[in-house]
């Protein structure tokens, strides 16, 4: 069974006050993310990470298409004891204590006295938050906020976890903390499914991820497949090559960075690298290394952000395998 | 579903008693109170009168802001600051969330009423150096009192679904004035001879709130007791009215996004 499902899942919102415009936030998505994955959602700013996030948790509705989760309909309340949510840049009541919160939330789920209490000081403990215990919540900084945030989407030992930018607002000890946390609850067996426009924090955690761009899904895929399969070029360094040799290899369109005595050649995907390989080997040089550049998480969402003129009909890029 | 509306109006009720207007207001209307005796005792023969009208028009007054001020930010608040993101992502429909609002900010009002109650009897106790039976006529006034905010928090829960704070505020003052003067209006619609102002007039007559029923303060100040019939059809008026607004609030909620 899908942990996630959209269908064509698209929103319109409409701004402007007396004539109403729609402007689309979501367009045709198609996302199918398989349980025990952590699920990458990326995009730029603006791209409907949050959107999608929302349509799933019923905080906004879609214009159409289809969502479920768990294979069961959005508007399934008893979905929710099974799902955790952190929204974006979380905000909780001034007047509470972190623990009173946690309790507050616990017992929406309906668990016991005692059962809300061990659980508030295990996360509590857990995201190092055991020490704000008395601070009333407004005096919480924005790491401390974020921290509560993924705690009271644990709360109730959800199955899937929808993290919105959970890395927002977190210092490098807590972006270690929270990573080392995902990667902990899918040890655990759990769905996470998360948006970021952290590239680095996909690239080090994700099994699949999705782009998103203007509301249109770009791509979509096992991330290992995604930047495994695209070349970007060949990378080659010499050492002290001839300018006679440097020549013959620029006619093969190859650029090159100078450092010391070593020369870097970037052979691109279109050159054949045997052939400039037989010109190295002919010009008598010391090829000190010959390495595939493969296409970096970052390199690709570049690639598939790029402003595009014509996107394709059904905001399916290529590589979308999703 | 009944624990989790519990939990909300829980919640509901330990934010607004944490609310710093609150004190402010129990305050003055416990000040006002302590000055009716003052004004009593300077009016004489009806020093009881004076202090019983004052007092219980203290609370009324004072309940109606407490309700007002309160009950336009219930949810509007919650929007705003986007907590509502993690109690609807949680196990609770909408409606839920709603009427545990409701009555988290209702059952701060009966407990605001009920501080404010006492401290009346204590003025009573202080003017008269005795209490009783008969001063017990005036919890029927208090009685009307709570069932006139049930009424205001319902309408202050419906605009603030569909409106900024700022206007729920003035729509839900604006009904509570208009709601007092019902009949009169309707006698100015009549005295018109204008068939679409008698018209317009007797819409507003049975559409809005008739606040006016509940006001029973002058007649408890002179020791009149309530007769039953008038205690029974106001508490079945307030419970239908209240009925019919907090389903429009909630038909109303479900349909509205979160952006």
């Amino acid at each position: 069974m899908l942990a996630v499902e959209t269908r064509d899942l698209t929103k319109d919102y409409l701004l402007g006050f007396w004539r109403k415009r729609p402007r689309r936030a979501l367009d045709q998505v198609n996302l199918q993310v398989e349980a025990g994955q952590v699920f990458g959602l990326l995009g730029p700013n603006g791209a409907g990470k949050t959107t999608t996030l929302k349509v799933l948790f019923r905080l906004v509705f879609p214009t159409s298409g289809t969502a479920r989760i768990l294979g069961k309909e959005l508007d399934d309340i008893a979905l929710r004891f099974r799902v955790g949510y952190l929204p974006e840049n979380p905000y909780f009541y001034d007047h509470l204590t972190a623990g009173e919160f946690l309790n507050y939330a616990a017992a929406l789920f309906g668990l016991s006295a005692s059962e809300r209490r061990l659980r508030t000081s295990q996360w509590l403990e857990r995201l190092s938050l055991q020490d704000t215990v008395g601070l009333p919540l407004r005096k919480f900084s924005k790491g401390m906020t974020q921290r509560l945030g993924i705690a009271q989407a644990l709360i109730n030992d959800p199955e899937i976890i929808f993290l919105d930018e959970p890395m927002s607002g977190l210092d490098p000890v807590g972006r270690r903390e929270v990573r080392d946390l995902i990667l902990e609850l899918k040890r655990a067996g759990k769905t996470i499914f998360f948006s970021t426009h952290i590239l680095s924090d996909a690239e080090t955690l994700c099994d699949q991820v999705a782009i998103l761009n203007r509301g249109r899904l770009q791509g979509c895929g096992e991330l290992g497949k995604i930047l495994g399969m695209s070349v970007a070029a060949t990378e080659m360094v010499l050492e002290e090559p001839s300018a006679e040799l440097l020549r013959q290899l620029e006619s093969f369109g190859c650029a090159r960075v100078r450092t010391g005595d070593l020369v870097r050649v970037e052979i691109p995907p279109e050159a054949e690298v045997a052939a400039v390989l037989k010109v190295a080997v002919q010009g008598g040089v010391k090829i000190v290394s010959l390495n595939p550049v493969k296409m970096s998480l970052e390199d690709y969402f570049l690639s598939q952000v790029a402003p595009d003129p014509e996107p394709a009909g059904n905001g399916r890029a290529p590589l979308s395998s999703g | 579903m009944l624990r989790r509306l519990a939990t909300i109006a829980l919640h509901t009720f330990k934010e607004s008693v944490r609310e710093r207007v609150l004190y402010n207001l129990i305050v003055f209307a416990l000040l006002l109170i302590g000055a009716a005796i003052l004004f009593g005792s300077i009016s004489v023969g009806i020093e009881q009168v004076i202090l019983v009208n004052l007092g219980l028009s203290s609370i009324s007054v004072f309940g109606l802001l407490m309700a007002i001020f309160i009950g336009i930010g219930l949810v509007s608040k919650e929007i705003e600051r986007r907590t509502i993101y993690n109690i609807l992502s949680k196990p609770v429909s909408r409606p839920e969330f709603l009427l545990g609002k409701y009555f988290g900010l209702l059952l701060t009002l009966v407990v605001n009423t009920a501080i404010m109650t006492g401290g009346f009897y204590l003025a009573l106790l202080y003017q008269k150096r005795r209490l009783d039976w008969g001063d017990l006529v005036a919890l029927e006034a208090v009685y009307f009192i709570l069932l006139q905010l049930a009424l205001v928090v319902g309408l202050a829960l419906l605009f603030s679904c569909i409106s900024t704070p700022v206007l729920s505020a003035v729509f839900t003052l604006a009904v509570y004035v208009i709601g007092n003067f019902l009949s009169d209006i309707r006698w100015f619609g009549q005295e018109t001879h204008s068939p679409w102002v008698e018209r317009f007039t007797g819409v507003l007559y049975y559409l809005l709130p008739n606040f006016s029923n509940f006001n029973v303060i002058t007649r408890v100040a002179h020791g009149v007791s309530i007769p039953g019939y008038l205690l029974w059809s106001n508490t079945l008026y307030a419970l239908l009215y209240v009925s019919i607004l907090l389903a429009g609030a909630i038909l109303i909620f479900e349909e509205r996004e979160f952006r």
